[in-house]
């Protein structure tokens, strides 16, 4: 699940915040701060993209660079808050 | 106001010189109205498109010669302190033919030779021919109020105040220069003295350039300088400072409503406008007409501050409602005008504000512009400052929330957790004594728009950094002054001239042949306002203080005490209706494609996006205004010719 879960976040993101040029590397670690593919906008719609597609819902204290920043950490965000329970940071 | 062009050189020859002229000057007609003179001496030539303002005779025509012929000046702008400096020359034994301020220029230059420009107190773009010594003479105001543009072509000089008029003479061609789009897609402006046009420079504001011998040199003649942070601060108490500055400002203001035609103001209801406009409506000889710019969108929407100011002021007020298709419709002639790509539009309001300036019959208007890079009325400025007291304790989760305070506007912002805007704002911090410190995250979040270079373009400028390059020109003494003050430096001597006077100043001004005047870059107001202490410009979060402290008793309470409203305009958002249907076509993957420059299938995403909702962020909007200008760009100047070619940066 994993995988695909990962797999959808990467498409979601080559489209809507690189447009569909998947040339870049985008690597499931790469900072999306840092890369300049995320600014205070673009992280909104990420959280809805996630609420909407993955059915959960997002706390405010959730929404911070260490479940959200890079692609790997969104889908192991994600990952817990679909098995519930899990402690997550913030 | 007016026009100039001239060239220096063996290249044109003498019987087809002066077609030449008249088309260069054809190119500026916006600019000059009035009247059209050109002259042709041997090896130059001098054209002029004339917008009276002082001495509206024609014994005031231009290219004028001095009494004797020797000296020819073509010249754009005002001198506002002329009528002490005639009185000085006057008491030198000098006679003078005219009232105008051009003759006094050129008395000032046979007097002083090129120290004449140290004497100027103005905005002003000019060219004197010397015939004794065979040298042109170019010279531009310290703040770069009026553009002044070169070119060589084989062994020739040519001059103009704008390029367009370069690109009528043979050869001079409009090839864009990628290096001059990075430095936009990163500063917002290119790195004077390159231009968007590979071969054609400008002349750096406060610089004068001899061309002799067919050779140019240059000289900066003024400064913008700060005592270093460790001099001890000025000892005169608060009062006292901001009673100098009020002195300076009123004069300054009373010495650019000279005139021989009426003089108006803008008027935006904050701070700075409201502070020149009271002074105005004090000092001129009938009842001020004022001049404001209202949104249909509440969030960009100053209208009641500026209705209760004119109100209070008794002014005669003019406004302009600016809906979406407002923008769209006029963006295209906004990027003629400005000569160059731009990331916001925020210039085509104020391009439709000097078109009703013009409409009532004005040539003349006073703006507040300049306040706040002198007295430090940026959110930027407040931005570094917050960004250097979180950088002091990382772990904090409590002061990042500072960030919230002084983006209210923002949304986006408002929504954020303390780590993310930690995050956002936290970019450099790691680094303080990096002499771009203040303006990383605006830097950063703009160069998010280069995402959508193309693939041509990103191997142009393999291996440039247009940041470095900027870092690289800041003088020596940048490093020994105070952070406020070194951040001051980069707003006023880079996107001051490049384009807040520029592309929302002179250029959407004189594109409706109106002269705007800044009493706050007067240079008198500017040397006292960078000797005052950083607190007293920015104290704790408040902006402006010591502005705020001299203009009391001016000004109604609401407006002295409000906080700064930053000037912005719908982007993305205004072009989404039938008067933005040529956008379609600009953005369409065979247009972006035949212009090279941006990722065709990336463009036209952005565009669907645009067209599904208005784009929200900062770089999606950035990248929007910045595609579609340079495509207008291409289209207006280049015409398809200019297919990015693969170089290496250089």
């Amino acid at each position: 699940m994993s995988q695909s879960v990962q797999s959808e976040i990467r498409a979601f993101i080559v489209e809507n915040f690189l447009f569909g040029d998947d040339s870049q590397p985008l690597d499931p670690d790469m900072s999306l701060i840092d890369n300049d593919l995320v600014d205070s906008t673009g992280i909104l719609e990420l959280v809805s993209f996630l609420e909407q597609r993955f059915g959960i819902a997002v706390a405010d204290a959730e929404i911070v660079p260490a479940n959200l920043d890079t692609i790997g950490r969104i889908a192991a965000y994600v990952g817990h808050k679909r098995a519930d329970g899990t402690r997550l940071a913030g | 106001m007016c026009g100039i062009v001239g060239y220096v050189g063996t290249e044109v020859r003498a019987a087809g010189a002066a077609a030449l002229l008249r088309r260069m000057c054809g190119a500026l007609a916006h600019r000059g109205p009035d009247g059209e003179g050109v002259h042709v001496g041997v090896g130059m030539g001098f054209g002029h498109r004339r917008l009276s303002v002082i001495d509206l005779s024609a014994g005031a025509a231009q290219p004028m010669a001095s009494a004797d012929g020797a000296l020819c000046i073509t010249y754009n702008g005002e001198i506002f302190n002329h009528v002490e400096l005639r009185d000085m020359l006057e008491a030198r034994g000098r006679r003078f033919r005219s009232t105008s301020d051009t003759e006094v220029v050129l008395q000032l230059y046979e007097e002083f030779g090129t120290d004449f420009v140290t004497h100027l107190n103005g905005d002003f773009a000019l060219a004197i021919w010397d015939e004794r010594r065979r040298c042109l003479v170019l010279a531009r105001d310290r703040m770069g109020v009026r553009p002044l543009f070169h070119a060589w072509r084989g062994n020739t000089f040519y001059f103009a105040s704008e390029m367009k008029a370069l690109l009528q003479v043979p050869g001079i061609d409009a090839e864009i220069d990628p290096l001059a789009l990075d430095q936009i897609f990163t500063l917002w402006a290119p790195v004077s003295p390159r231009t968007i046009i590979r071969g054609v420079s400008e002349l750096p504001p406060a610089h004068i350039m001899m061309i002799e011998n067919g050779e140019a040199r240059s000289r900066r003649y003024w400064s913008l300088d700060f005592p270093d942070a460790d001099e001890r601060a000025d000892g005169r108490s608060e009062a006292a400072i901001a009673e100098e500055v009020l002195a300076l400002l009123e004069d300054a203001t009373r010495i650019r409503l000279r005139a021989d035609v009426e003089v108006g103001s803008f008027l935006s209801g904050g701070l700075d406008s409201s502070a020149v406009s009271a002074l105005a409506a004090r000092l001129a000889p009938g009842r001020l007409r004022t001049f404001a710019v209202a949104f249909d969108d509440p969030e960009f929407d100053e209208s009641d501050w500026q209705a209760a100011m004119a109100a209070a002021l008794g002014t005669e007020h003019h406004t302009i409602r600016c809906g979406a298709d407002g923008i769209a419709a006029v963006f295209p002639d906004v990027v003629r005008h400005a000569e160059q790509p731009i990331l916001r539009t925020a210039p085509a309001p104020l391009y439709r504000l000097a078109g009703l300036v013009r409409e009532t019959g004005l040539k003349v208007v006073l703006t507040g512009e300049g306040a706040d890079e002198i007295f430090a009325g940026y959110d930027l400025f407040k931005e570094a400052r917050i960004r250097r007291f979180c950088a002091r304790q990382p772990s904090s989760a409590i002061r990042p929330h500072l960030f919230r305070r002084i983006y209210p506007y923002l949304p986006g912002l408002q929504q954020q957790t303390p780590q993310y805007l930690a995050a956002f704002f936290g970019v450099g911090t790691d680094d303080p004594a990096d002499p771009l410190f203040s303006h990383r995250p605006r830097m950063q979040t703009t160069a998010g728009a280069k995402l959508f270079y193309s693939d041509d373009l990103r191997a142009a400028l393999r291996g440039y950094d247009a940041a470095e390059e900027f870092a690289a020109c800041l003088p020596s003494a940048f490093t020994r002054w105070h952070p406020q003050h070194q951040a001051q430096y980069l707003e006023t001597s880079h996107l001051l001239p490049g384009y807040i006077l520029s592309s929302q100043g002179d250029r959407v001004a004189m594109a409706h042949c109106v002269e705007t005047r800044f009493p706050f870059l007067d240079h008198r107001l500017i040397e006292c306002a960078a000797r005052i202490a950083p607190g007293l410009k920015l104290r704790g979060l408040r902006e402006k203080h010591i502005l705020r402290e001299a203009v009391e008793g001016l000004l109604p309470g609401e407006i002295r005490g409000r906080p700064k409203q930053p000037y912005r305009a719908p982007d993305s958002a205004a072009f989404r209706d039938q008067a933005a249907a040529y956008v379609d076509d600009l953005l369409s993957p065979a247009s972006v494609g035949a212009a090279g420059l941006f990722n065709p299938v990336a463009a036209a995403r952005l565009l669907a996006k645009s067209r599904r909702a208005p784009l929200a962020g900062f770089r999606d909007n950035a990248a929007f205004a910045g595609i579609l200008s340079t495509q207008l760009w291409v289209r207006e100047f280049a015409a398809g010719a200019t297919r990015m070619r693969a170089q290496p940066a250089a």
